[in-house]
């Protein structure tokens, strides 16, 4: 019968994908569940626990968007992808969304054809150091052995930033996080860079964190964000506003905890609209007027996310830093509910 | 001058063998210190395994068996005063049973294991000679009753409990009671036998896929039945139609069947007697039981492809000459990892959203393919191997093709083989690790996302340190069996 299936779905495959593509919201509904494509594991990102259970920060936006589509946070199918496999789960349809510490760059915008929803972490290049290196600033790092991952954007980073600074390093080419690990700790290179949250999480993994320092430069730009196929506009808004939601709830106070109360209503009209109180914005959007209180309840707002999952209470221990409210020196910004 | 024998004429009494070359000393003399470099040869390995040892023994044993976290583990170890720190082997304790099974729903998870046990019951009347009829059904017997205390209990499943002990319990009686000869001279006087377990290996193909991917059990049913609407077909045409002619018709019959056929009777069955398991989705399915079945499907259907691509590398027919050649060397030429890349990629960009081909599936076509061209070299390189001679032979009997391939060619050119299949088979079911870098969570695969849970996360060796162990077990295994297949099958006369 899978045969069958599959000899007519190829006849009549030109016809279907046109008019599947358009409209990811219905497959949603109808399917009852929402795919999402995450990494296949990354602290305090995404990981799975001993009974199959997917947690994290960008777990978490994916389980937002099932909530606010489907009702039901738990109503995520997780496709664990690689670093190379993402963009093809995305572009054929095995996946809805994507919320994979994915750069937003414009050739991944416009070339590859999807849309950024927004970001939920703003990441940038950085180095970790032993601290008995006795150096403060990356400008400090000449004729330094360097941890590299090969074939990825920090590679080219790494090489301008030296370049414009006119000091000379020697790259170690590594192949994997875990084995930057290893080289690193077994002092094969005097610092490792990559992505300053990648290295905030190694460095908790150490029998003694507080040894190593992560150097204030940070290097590069590398907006974090969840991202959708391109021409079903409809679908990306749904993305776009949840997660947007969830960064206002974390600026108006709105809470997993205190949300019940504010449904009631409150005195400040933007809280209203966005808990479908006042307005219909939900209709908007295509879905009911509660979508954004479920989107919060799912894991609390962006904030609590953000504490829960890689916040200085963890192990990760990051701090907000540029992903503060921008009320809070940050450059978290939602557009607002109107 | 008197005359002086040089030679002695009477025998000496037997004495004693020197101290120096009996016992455990003669031994070590023989083979450990036999001469001056192989001296120094047995004191360098001597001293390596010793460091090794001196290294890995502290750093395993470490009581760290209950630690919830990496952490943890670095206190219990931090309180024994270690300086050189030890495994930390709670994340074993916690997630052996993912390593094992991924994600497999852990209320089902009896159905791999019954799945595991029953491939060996399948696979032992094919690979090993030895074990008699009785001895096979009992093992399964012996399998199914174990499966049935993993099942939730229920009346039914009580009353299959008492029927399966019973049962058991008669097996175990008549081949305690009646040794090999014994039988064999009742079945001389008329007994009946059992049936052929081959008949449980020949259903084991359809049963496996039903066990682990739950669903209707009417279509693998329906798919078994294929098969015997193919059969029919031909034992009803053959009379009529001449062999040749009636082959294609069965095919022909078999694939009307599957395409089209199949649907209907799936619906209908499934209205009149709706039987089934849980479907349980491909993408649940992880670490060793996804290598485990893609190696097994994998090795099982390349053996046989192998050899067809072989004898079409061989024949004399010109197109499939080329077809054969052209295949095996297309695939031989491009790595797995772009086979793997084809199946998780290009064929879900030209396949319509939505399509349901399942990704493990694809996966195992792909290595299937693969092995089976490196496969179709090994068997070429048998049938190379045998001399001319051997062919004349066959024709000279008036043997057709395939029966001269059948009773005299291939018994010889496999066995000569088999040394090089064993390996493809172990580079096959190694190999399966690679599925990792496609998104599938085989153990390396695991592995890394275990290592993305905080409390885990910086933990290396004890992680491949327990996946290599499993993997070793297996390849091992299989290579002891090549040898004793070698042994089995010796003809000669060293």
């Amino acid at each position: 019968m899978k045969k069958s299936v599959f000899l007519g779905a190829l006849t009549v495959a030109g016809m279907v994908a046109g008019s599947a593509a358009a409209a990811t919201l219905d497959d949603v509904k109808a399917r009852g569940t929402l795919n999402c494509g995450v990494s296949t594991g990354l602290p305090g990102f995404s990981s799975a626990d001993e009974s199959g259970h997917w947690e994290g920060f960008d777990v978490a936006v994916c389980r937002a968007v099932a909530a606010a589509v489907l009702g039901d946070p738990e109503a995520v199918e997780f496709v664990p992808t690689t670093g190379k496999t993402r963009f093809t789960a995305l572009a054929s349809g095995e996946i809805d969304l994507l919320a994979r510490n994915t750069t937003w760059t414009l050739s991944r915008d416009v070339d590859l054809k999807f849309e950024f929803v927004g970001v939920n972490y703003y990441d940038g290049q950085g180095f970790l150091v032993p601290k008995e290196l006795g150096v403060t600033s990356a400008k400090e790092l000449d004729g330094a052995t360097v941890c590299i991952q090969t074939g990825t954007t920090t590679e080219l980073n790494l090489a301008d930033f030296f370049r414009a600074n006119n000091i000379s390093y020697e790259p170690v080419p590594i192949e994997t996080n875990t084995e930057a690990r290893q080289q690193y700790i077994a002092g094969a290179c005097d610092a490792y860079t990559t992505d300053a949250s990648g290295l905030a999480a190694s460095r908790a993994t150490f029998e003694d964190p507080t040894a190593h320092v992560i150097l204030p430069e940070i290097i590069s730009k590398e907006p974090l964000g969840p991202l959708v196929r391109h021409g079903d506009n409809a679908w990306g808004d749904i993305a776009r506003w949840t997660l947007n939601a969830l960064i206002a709830a974390e600026e108006y106070g709105i809470t997993s905890t205190n949300i019940d109360e504010m449904l009631a209503g409150t005195d400040n009209p933007e809280i209203n609209r966005i808990l479908g109180t006042e307005g219909n914005l939900g209709e908007m959007l295509g879905l009911d007027a509660d979508w954004a209180v479920r989107a919060i309840k799912a894991g609390g707002n962006y904030g609590e996310i953000f504490a829960k999952n890689i916040g200085e209470d963890t192990t990760i221990g990051l701090a907000r830093g540029l992903n503060a409210q921008w009320k809070d020196g940050g450059i978290l910004y939602s557009m607002p509910f109107r | 001058m008197e005359n002086t024998s040089f030679v002695r004429t009477e025998m000496l009494p037997e004495t004693e063998p020197p101290r120096s070359t009996t016992g455990v000393l003669g031994w070590i003399r023989d083979n450990l210190f036999n001469g001056v470099l192989n001296s120094i040869l047995t004191i360098l390995s001597l001293a390596f395994i010793y460091y090794l040892l001196s290294m890995l023994l502290p750093w395993s044993i470490s009581p760290t068996w209950g630690a919830k976290s990496l952490n943890e583990c670095r206190e219990i170890l931090g309180a024994t005063g270690r300086e050189h720190g030890g495994a930390c082997w709670g994340v074993i304790n916690e997630r052996w049973s993912q390593i094992l099974y991924g994600f497999y729903p852990e209320e089902l998870r009896w159905r791999p294991t019954l799945t595991f046990f029953l491939l060996f019951v399948a696979m032992i009347p094919i690979l090993f000679n030895m074990i008699s009829r009785r001895m096979n059904w009992l093992l399964l017997v012996l399998v199914l009753f174990g499966a049935s205390f993993a099942v939730e209990n229920s009346a039914l499943m009580v009353v299959v409990k008492i029927v399966l002990g019973l049962s058991l319990a008669y097996l175990a009686y008549t081949v305690v009671k009646t040794d090999r000869d014994d039988r064999a001279e009742q079945i001389k006087e008329g007994a009946k036998r059992l049936p052929n377990p081959l008949y449980f290996t020949a259903i084991y193909v359809f049963l496996m896929p039903w066990l682990l991917w739950g669903g209707s059990i009417w279509s693998p049913v329906a798919a078994a039945l294929g098969f015997l609407v193919g059969w029919l077909a031909f034992r009803l045409l053959a009379p009529i139609a001449g062999n040749l002619a009636s082959l294609i018709l069965a095919v022909i019959a078999a694939g009307v069947w599957w395409l089209l056929l199949i649907g209907p009777f799936t619906g209908l069955m499934n209205g009149l007697a709706p039987i089934g398991l849980i479907p349980v989705e491909s993408r649940l399915f992880g670490g060793m039981l996804l290598s485990l079945t893609i190696g097994v499907v994998a090795i099982a259907a390349s053996l046989p492809l192998g050899i067809v691509l072989a004898l079409g590398r061989k024949s004399d027919l010109l197109i499939v000459k080329w077809l054969s050649v052209g295949f095996i060397e297309f695939i031989r030429g491009v790595p797995l990892i772009t086979l793997l890349f084809v199946a998780s990629m290009l064929l879900n960009i030209f396949m319509p959203p939505g399509t349901d081909f399942d990704i493990i599936l694809r996966v195992i076509i792909m290595a299937t393919l693969f092995a089976s061209a490196y496969m179709a070299e090994v068997v070429r390189g048998g049938l190379a191997a045998l001399p001319t001679g051997q062919y004349e032979a066959a024709d000279a009997l008036g043997l057709d093709y395939w029966k001269a391939q059948r009773l005299v060619i291939m018994p010889q050119a496999l066995k000569i083989s088999i040394p090089g299949i064993v390996s493809t088979f172990i580079g096959l079911f190694k190999d399966t690790t690679l599925v990792s870098i496609i998104g599938l969570l085989d153990p390396i695969g695991l592995s890394s996302t275990i290592r993305a849970d905080l409390a885990w996360n910086g933990i290396v060796w004890e992680l491949y340190g327990f996946i290599a162990l499993l993997f070793f077990i297996f390849t091992f295994l299989m290579s002891r069996y090549s040898m004793y297949l070698e042994r089995r099958l010796r003809t000669d006369h060293s």
